[in-house]
């Protein structure tokens, strides 16, 4: 049967496929419908974990007791987990074991344009790119083969394209996969020098069989055309090379680490010239470059944003002029009814500089709000905020804080926390907790008791938490804007490490409220500095887009003419 | 047989389940399709866009400038900005809903007042899906005009939105979508 699926619907279809029992995964666009997809099959036992290393050392785990695992998560992630992943490309595995990284060119949804290739490379990883829906099913099955018979993780690296496009697939059955035995085995499992010395030994040799059996590897292959140009790509980037220049020699790498040697020598010898199409870094072109053969890619793709067919055309003179009107643009924003907007508020009038952090929350640094003044990575803000206090004192401190969501928090807030406390800072941590994993998707975390399957489960309490670690805590509804602004300006005073736990669930998780009315504007534009886009600049005053206001009723606290009128149920619903 | 459509919006406003059924459409047709969605950071109120490829065989996920055969945009700035997708004699099929941008609400910028620079058939969506009952429904309205050019019969639209809308919901939607039918069969003439 064929089905039209999304890259990750076809990649968790994939690892039903091939017996997987195992996921865990932290959520990361352009990653997360993978495992929301995988939670649909009762034969795979999924979670959200916390973070992407616990997630990678669970799937490691299970794999050890002979269990086929996988790990998804967004480039960045891999970061995260590149602790565990190093090592554990020196153990092996015992089931197969699929770590699947989703890179993100043009940064859609991202703070960085970062590689995984090159940890592939780094780590000694094997990496498999898949360029359709249908590959990237089938090269699940693949990838849990080559992990077993290799005895190695196995990426798996899509891209935001693959991720998200959706293409037919050819459904197949599930395998039947018997758990493998689990034997005590330090000199494998325990990476102490001596033990990892030999592993070590192991890598390289693991490494050079699969480079020789890639050259005969399917997924690997030459499709000549004209012998004039020959192009080496892979990925989703193949199928714009086919568009782009239809008469060209292809070698369509499936395999993107280790690279077929022979099968590359032999495609260079019959064309003329050999270039590389490759998104963001020189990875395969260097490694071509390195194996003496005389070959070109980046000067001209160049290193940044996403290849299409009308560029690739382009740089072969092929394209044609674009003429873009030149219009208003339309960036992201808060949604109309997001709790944020009223923390991020609060913290203007205070005039605080605020170290911001990963989620919905990083759209409170653009106009009008201007809200952040650095977002760096998860987890980032309250270590940012404890090193700037090094910097430039305690009374600094007064009027600085560090905002995190209730995700992120769990995520990697919590080291550094500590951190501060244990330390002696005297920083004000707001944690922004919306009751949600928001930005990705909406996908559920250990503070909201809830897991992957909408199951009840422990609910982390953030006062309770931050208190035992020696923080002064708090809980206020950041909705109420009087509250949070008296909230902020006392815990700013403390002299120690405060929390203030902002609560108030995301605006589209929550029913809306009626629109919120008008009567009697004066103009004076006090409620136009939240940036809330229900709230629109008019002849004379403001008006409301009744279909975009949820009715929360921040506007309304904030008119000093009583001219934003709340719906009568407000008090009720939340 | 061969179609780009470019589907353009703002997010939140239900482009996704426009491409997802044009997606299941062509599948129900034997045909091969890519359509290419942006998740994530722009789904909160930003420009978004979706691109749908049916024929014999696709190969990018992604429309070229200049290649759409039709335009589907759930709002009119967006409508604008995604003319450089329609080929020479393609059509931009559009909601004339303004939902102001960010620079426009701060008056750094005007709302552009300008006409299409191309054959448009343009309808107030918005108002056409709340008469059908639900506002969500934009969606539908837009596909019932495509559903007027594409050469595929209306059960085999309707089949497909069954299998994909939540079943409380099929009734409003399949009045959206008939509705976009009639405008389309009523103003066709015209483009």
């Amino acid at each position: 049967m064929k089905k039209i699926m999304l890259g990750n619907e076809a990649i968790a279809r994939g690892a039903y496929e091939a017996g997987v029992t195992v996921v865990s995964s932290y959520p990361g666009t352009p990653s997360t419908e993978i495992t929301e997809a995988a939670a649909t099959y009762p034969e795979m036992l999924c979670e959200w974990a916390t973070n992407e290393k616990v997630a990678v050392e669970t799937a490691y785990g299970a794999s050890m007791m002979g269990a086929r695992a996988m790990s998804c998560m967004k480039h960045v992630g891999v970061n995260v987990a590149a602790d565990p992943l190093f090592t554990a490309a020196y153990t092996g595995v015992n089931g197969g074991l699929v770590i699947v990284c989703a890179d993100d060119p043009a940064m859609h949804s991202s703070q960085n344009e970062q590689d995984t290739r090159q940890i592939a490379r780094a780590s000694h990883i094997p990496m498999l790119e898949p360029a359709d829906s249908q590959e990237a099913k089938d090269m699940m099955i693949l990838a849990y083969q080559i992990s077993e018979s290799y005895d190695t993780p196995v990426f798996v690296r899509i891209t935001t394209r693959l991720a998200h496009q959706r293409s037919p697939v050819e459904l197949g059955e599930r395998l039947q996969v018997v758990p493998k035995e689990y034997k005590k085995d330090i000199s494998k499992y325990v990476m102490m020098p001596g033990m990892a010395r030999k592993r070590h030994v192991m890598v390289e040799e693991r490494e050079n069989r699969l480079r020789l059996d890639a050259d005969s590897m399917p997924e690997n292959r030459v499709e000549m055309r004209d012998k004039s140009m020959g192009v080496v790509c892979g990925g989703v980037v193949y199928h714009y090379v086919r568009e782009a220049l239809p008469n060209a020699s292809v070698l369509k790498l499936g395999l993107t680490y280790p690279l077929p040697e022979k099968m590359i020598r032999d495609f260079a010898g019959q064309v003329d010239s050999l270039y590389v199409i490759e998104e963001l870094e020189g990875v395969i072109e260097r490694d071509i470059a390195a194996m003496g053969i005389s070959v070109r890619g980046k000067d001209l793709t160049g290193l940044q944003g996403e290849l299409s067919v009308e560029r690739i055309r382009s740089l072969f003179g092929l394209g044609k002029t674009i003429n873009t009107a030149d219009l208003p643009a339309r960036p992201p924003v808060l949604c109309p009814g997001c709790p944020h907007r009223a923390s991020f508020y609060a913290m203007k009038k205070l005039k605080l500089t605020v170290f911001g952090d990963i989620g919905c929350y990083t759209l409170g640094a653009l106009k009008p709000l201007n809200g952040l003044d650095a977002s760096l990575c998860m987890g980032a803000s309250i270590g940012m905020a404890f090193g700037a206090e090094k910097t430039k004192g305690k009374d600094f401190s007064r009027s600085a804080v560090a905002v995190i969501g209730d995700s992120t928090f769990l995520h990697s807030g919590i080291p550094s926390l500590i951190n501060a406390i244990y330390n002696g800072g005297t920083i004000t941590v707001v944690l922004l907790d919306n009751r949600i994993t928001a930005m990705t998707g909406h996908q559920q975390n250990a503070g909201m008791g809830f897991d992957i399957y909408s199951h009840q489960t422990k609910e982390v309490d953030f006062v309770q938490l931050c208190e035992t670690l020696g923080a002064r805590a708090r809980e206020v509804d950041p909705m109420n804007v009087r509250a949070m602004t008296t909230a902020l300006k006392e815990e700013l005073a403390y002299e120690g490490v405060s929390v203030i736990v902002a609560k108030s669930p995301c605006a589209l998780i929550i029913p809306k409220h009626d629109p919120v009315r008008v009567e009697g504007c004066r103009n004076c534009g006090i409620c136009l500095q939240i940036g809330c886009p229900a709230i629109l600049k008019a002849e004379g005053g403001i008006e409301i887009d009744d279909s975009l206001c949820t009715g929360c009723g921040v506007c309304s606290q904030l008119c000093p003419h009583h001219a934003l009128i709340d719906a009568p149920a407000k008090e009720e619903m939340v | 047989m061969k179609y780009n459509i470019v589907i353009v919006g703002v997010g939140g406003q239900g482009t996704l389940l426009a491409s997802k059924i044009l997606g299941g459409i062509a599948l129900s047709q034997g045909l091969d399709v890519k359509v290419s969605e942006i998740h994530g950071m722009a789904q909160r109120g930003g420009s978004v866009i979706t691109h749908v490829r049916m024929g014999d065989e696709v190969f990018a996920p992604l429309v070229s400038p200049g290649e759409a055969d039709y335009i589907l945009a759930f709002e009119w700035l967006e409508a604008l900005r995604s003319e450089y997708f329609l080929k020479e004699d393609g059509l931009l099929i559009a909601n004339t809903q303004r939902i102001m941008p960010m620079p426009v609400i701060l008056g750094d910028a005007p709302y552009p007042e300008q006409e299409a620079a191309v054959k448009c058939l343009c309808m107030d969506a918005y108002h056409m899906a709340c008469e059908a009952g639900s506002a969500r429904s934009v969606n539908m309205v837009l596909l019932g005009v495509l559903s007027k050019f594409l050469p595929f019969e209306q059960e085999v639209w309707e089949e497909t939105i069954e299998k994909i809308v939540p079943p409380k919901t099929l009734d409003t939607n399949y009045r959206a979508f008939r509705a976009g039918r009639d405008i389309a069969h009523k103003q066709g003439a015209n483009v």
